[in-house]
């Protein structure tokens, strides 16, 4: 079962932007839909976790008719255990801001966004140099298109894209009810793109280097590199681009430090895998053909053997429980619930069969909450409480 | 219209229009899917997701009331996942829920309760999570009681404070495990810009917000012998009382209200409609006086448009939001109020009574007037005018505490001197009806004749639409009043705070020309009162009004001047509208208040 893809290192994020302008003129001399069928022939899904094709998030957009469209990147990075897209921004901003603008180009906004996470302020600065320096060359160039900087509070929420809208139209950040999606009544209630700041990077990738280079990396159903975010108990911790497809066996290899109990894929919003099940595990979307195949917005927490996984799981509850923005109840109350509920089990005032009423109350988040962070509570819960079940009665 | 589409709900087919939610489609073929946070009043919010269902072929459950149909659709509304989650959410929501039901003032009336009954939670395994936190219950307003531990945050009131009223004194603040409905830096809702209007109260699925009651201290006064209590019912009680007593919503209950409160043991009941005539007379000739001073001696201090003042709510609204139009507002109290001060100057003296020891009790289909009646402006009479003020609810707890069927009560009549009413009095509980009675007499002052409407109904301004307006061309007037001739009287009807609003920023901008607008509070007027029974929507709203309307059909006088106590109060006591004692009595100046 174990997976035929070993670790793949690339480089294409990072390496330089100094043909940004090269990249934007040649993208704005061919026309819209050249631009969505380029993208969709690279079957680049969104970075940001979800996954979803990004060539059809703006083929769809596209085809709205609408007086105001917007494009915006979300760089609310607010996962646990992520930091790759401030690096993005700090290295490459060119790279966003151009796909921004091919974005808007192809959709027909013109203006972009960047949520900009409150906690990033100290990059503020040099983003808004290069917007400026951006703007001038469009200006040369004669394209209209106008990029702004909307400053986040700090809540994990606003990443959630309808609670961001709602979070820049001025009100306070609760998701919408979906339908309808962005892609129809998005900001503003316009019809609205709005993509991870490293989705938007490989756009550029795509467009520079055409969709061909891209699609023959990866695996099928999950093409191209991905940047992770390598924490926790791991002799070398950063970012590294990889190729997605990768096993969670190679890639513990390479990070681990030989005593790798489990890692969690995708934050506190996604998977605990268990060495056991390592080999089994691969990185990348839906729809492997076999064994398990994890999603993730990049982030790869490794923990050895001295950690308590009933402490793990207890901090990820502690920042679900207050970081649910409060507005339905599966997630307002279930994350409470929870929370209190491996404790009260821990320390002996609930019997360890409680833990069967969580995990069908977790199944229950994950079936009727309002938006993904109710929906993904059940993700870890789930993974830690079956895998390590002693560790949370013991 | 939109286009139709096909779903199948339980595997019954349904046409609906597209854009129908799940929720409505169902209901239409006799689907019965619960909800909590939804309500006919407010936009859906989807939160509490009690209403989840189970759409064939989504991973995840829909909720009912905030997913539109799709053409094909296959919903089921009772598979076991659905009714295993929903049963979970019951349960979540009771445990972060003050579940003290036994001591609530919602037993019985409560969602919440209502749910748990149907879906059977006999045990609660979760972990009540109510005794973590610190909660206190806000009672300073004299109106409202908030009580967070029985808050399940489903946004309601919220909604209802934002939407139908403009308010914005409360809102959701924090998050996740702190989230909770709160108002201005945590304020008292006594300290706030919170009008009392009660549409919270109204909306509220629990006990969360409940209007402060006054049931014990009207008992000990009505037990004291040695005071003599006196009771003034508003016009919109008598339209929904009933339904808090096993009758449908429409249906007119005076007789019976009247004989019920004889049994409760009031020693007078007498009618707030009498002052609604009195407010006609004194508003009509108010109006009328400031038209003279405008147009016959051109006075340029004369402010015009000039607005009611009888719904508390949208006083304290003006002196909160729109202070420099408070010259705008007629001088004269309220109905209420204005019964309050003549009970214990003109009643006493007539009755020969000390007013020292009358009670004066009001039932209300509001609950701002609990905080009209405890303003410092309100002690004209020398006494406090109004000493307890109850809503409809609160009359039919009594009439319950006291064993009273009131089923086979028979029909009485209201006791004489402040008691006779007109059909003019009477439709002031419905949006419309102040500007209507006021019209109906005016015109007639003015001409001599009667307002050139079939039956005396001025339909232009009935109707449940937010804003409305009509114009009345003066046509031959009599000679006092010779100036008016070919003057066009603009009118304009607004209901629910948020319609007021509209208009007042109208107003504010200088882009209308109205002489004279009636503002209430609440959604359809008082018949949609903060006070009154519970639920509120539109139907019933709409079904109270044709009651209020049928009511006014069918009284022999219908213009408020033509009231024989009216005639006689004036004769005996105020000599004419706007008088000395008048102005002393009814008539009173409000001040801006600080946001």
């Amino acid at each position: 079962m174990s997976t035929s893809h070993i670790l793949k290192r690339a480089d294409f994020i990072f390496k330089n932007e100094n043909d940004w302008e090269e990249v934007l003129t040649k993208s704005l001399a061919r026309t819209p839909n050249e631009l969505i069928n380029e993208l969709i022939s690279s079957e680049l899904k969104g970075r940001g976790g979800a996954g979803f094709p990004t060539g059809l998030k703006w083929k769809l957009t596209s085809e709205l008719k609408s007086d105001e469209k917007y494009v915006i990147c979300n760089a609310d990075e607010g996962e646990p255990g992520t930091f790759k897209d401030r690096e993005i921004l700090s290295r490459v901003p060119f790279k966003v801001l151009t796909a921004i603008a091919i974005c808007g180009y192809v959709i027909g906004a013109k203006k972009g966004y960047i949520y900009l996470r409150g906690e990033y302020f100290f990059l503020q600065q040099e983003l808004k140099k290069a917007i400026s320096e951006f703007e001038f060359f469009c200006k040369e160039i004669k394209y209209d298109f106008k990029i702004n900087i909307f400053m986040g509070s700090g809540a994990y929420i606003c990443g959630e894209e309808t609670a961001l809208f709602e979070s820049m139209e001025g009100k306070r950040g609760e998701p919408r009810n979906k339908p309808p999606y962005p892609t129809t009544y998005g900001y503003m209630g316009k019809p609205t793109v709005i993509n991870n700041v490293e989705t938007l990077s490989h756009t550029y990738t795509i467009f520079s280097y055409g969709s061909k280079r891209f699609y023959d990396l990866g695996v099928q159903f999950s093409r191209g590199t991905k940047l992770f975010s390598v924490s926790g108990d791991t002799p070398k911790p950063g970012i590294y681009e990889l190729e997605l497809g990768m096993s969670l066996t190679d890639f513990v290899e390479e990070f681990g430090d030989d005593d790798t109990k489990a890692v969690q894929v995708g934050g506190a919003a996604g998977f605990l895998v268990p060495r056991k099940k390592f080999a089994e595990t691969s990185i990348g979307y839906e729809g492997k053909l076999v064994g398990i195949s994890l999603p993730t917005g990049g982030s790869m927490m490794l923990f050895n053997s001295s950690r308590s996984m009933f402490n793990v799981l207890d901090n990820y509850l502690n920042f679900f429980a207050e970081e649910s923005c409060g507005q339905c109840t599966p997630c307002r109350v279930g994350c409470q619930q929870l929370l209190k509920g491996i404790k009260a089990v821990k320390r002996g005032e609930k019997p360890a069969s409680y833990l069967d009423k969580l995990l069908s109350l977790a199944e229950t988040m994950q079936l009727t909450a309002k938006c993904g962070l109710g929906q993904s509570v059940a993700n870890s819960f789930s993974s830690i409480v079956e895998n390590f079940r002693e560790e949370m009665i013991y | 219209m939109g286009k139709k589409i096909k779903i199948t709900v339980n595997g019954q087919p349904v046409e609906v229009e597209k854009g129908t939610s799940i929720l409505d489609a169902a209901n239409q073929i006799g689907v019965i899917i619960p909800t909590l946070c939804y309500h006919k009043d407010l936009c859906v919010a989807g939160n509490c997701r009690v209403c989840i269902v189970e759409v064939v072929g989504q991973k995840r459950l829909a909720p009912a009331c905030a997913t539109p149909c799709e053409d094909g659709m296959d919903v089921l509304t009772n598979t076991h996942k659905v009714r295993n989650s929903r049963k979970h959410i019951i349960e979540l929501l009771l445990s972060e829920h003050n579940a003290d039901c036994t001591s609530c003032y919602k037993n019985g009336n409560c969602e919440l309760q209502l749910l748990a009954s149907e879906y059977k939670i006999m045990s609660q395994d979760f972990i009540h999570l109510v005794p973590f936190r610190n909660y206190t219950i806000d009672d300073f307003s004299p109106s409202i009681i908030k009580d967070d531990s029985k808050c399940i945050r489903c946004q309601r009131c919220v909604r209802t404070c934002a939407e139908l009223q403009s308010v914005n004194a409360l809102t959701m603040a924090h998050k996740g495990e702190y989230a909770m409905i709160t108002t201005f830096f945590e304020k008292s809702m006594n300290d706030v810009i919170c009008t009392n209007c009660g549409q919270c109260v109204n909306h509220c699925p629990t006990g969360a917000l409940v209007e402060k009651n006054y049931i014990e201290e009207v008992w000990s006064a009505i037990s004291d012998k040695d005071k003599y209590v006196v009771i003034q019912t508003a016009p919109a009680v008598r339209v929904g009382l009933g339904e808090e007593l096993g009758f449908d919503p429409g249906s007119r209950s005076t007789g019976k209200m009247v004989a019920a409160l004889k049994r409760l043991g009031f020693d007078s009941v007498m009618d707030t409609d009498f002052t609604a005539d009195l407010t006609i007379m004194e508003e009509g000739t108010e109006l009328l006086t400031r038209l003279k001073k405008a147009l016959a001696e051109n006075d340029k201090t004369v402010k015009f448009p000039m607005t009611t003042s009888c719904s508390p709510g949208w006083i304290k609204f003006i002196e909160h939001l729109y202070p420099e139009y408070l010259d705008n507002l007629s001088s004269c109290k309220s109905p209420q109020q204005m019964f309050g001060a003549l009970v214990k100057t003109y009643y006493a003296k007539a009755r020969k009574l000390d007013p020292a020891k009358i009670v004066s009790v009001s039932v209300m289909p509001c609950t701002a007037k609990k905080f009209e009646a405890a303003r410092p402006e309100m002690h004209d009479s020398g006494y406090r005018d109004v000493d307890y003020v109850l809503t409809t609810r609160e009359l039919a707890i009594m009439i319950k505490q006291a064993g009273i069927d009131f089923k086979k009560l028979e029909d009485m009549h209201f006791d004489r001197l402040m008691g006779e009413s007109t059909g003019a009095g009477v439709i002031f509980g419905a949006t419309g009806g102040v500007m209507e009675a006021a019209l109906r007499t005016a015109y007639e002052l003015v001409t001599g004749r009667e307002v050139p409407f079939d039956n005396l109904d001025i339909t232009p301004v009935r109707g449940m639409e937010g804003v409305r307006e009509a114009k009345i061309k003066i046509e031959k007037p009599l000679k006092e009043w010779a100036f008016l001739d070919g003057v066009e009287l603009k009118c304009a009807v607004a209901h629910g705070l948020t319609n007021v609003k509209y208009v007042m920023d109208k107003v504010r901008a200088g882009k209308v020309d109205y002489h004279f607008i009636e503002f209430m509070a609440c959604p359809g007027g008082c018949l949609g009162g903060g006070g009154q029974p519970i639920p509120t929507n539109p139907e019933i709203r709409q079904r109270r009004a044709e009651a209020i309307y049928a009511e006014d059909a069918g009284m022999p006088v219908r213009k408020s001047h033509e009231n024989p106590e009216i005639i006689k109060i004036y004769k005996d006591f105020l000599g004419h509208p706007l008088s000395e004692v008048s102005h002393h009595l009814l008539h009173t100046k409000y001040t801006a208040r600080n946001m």
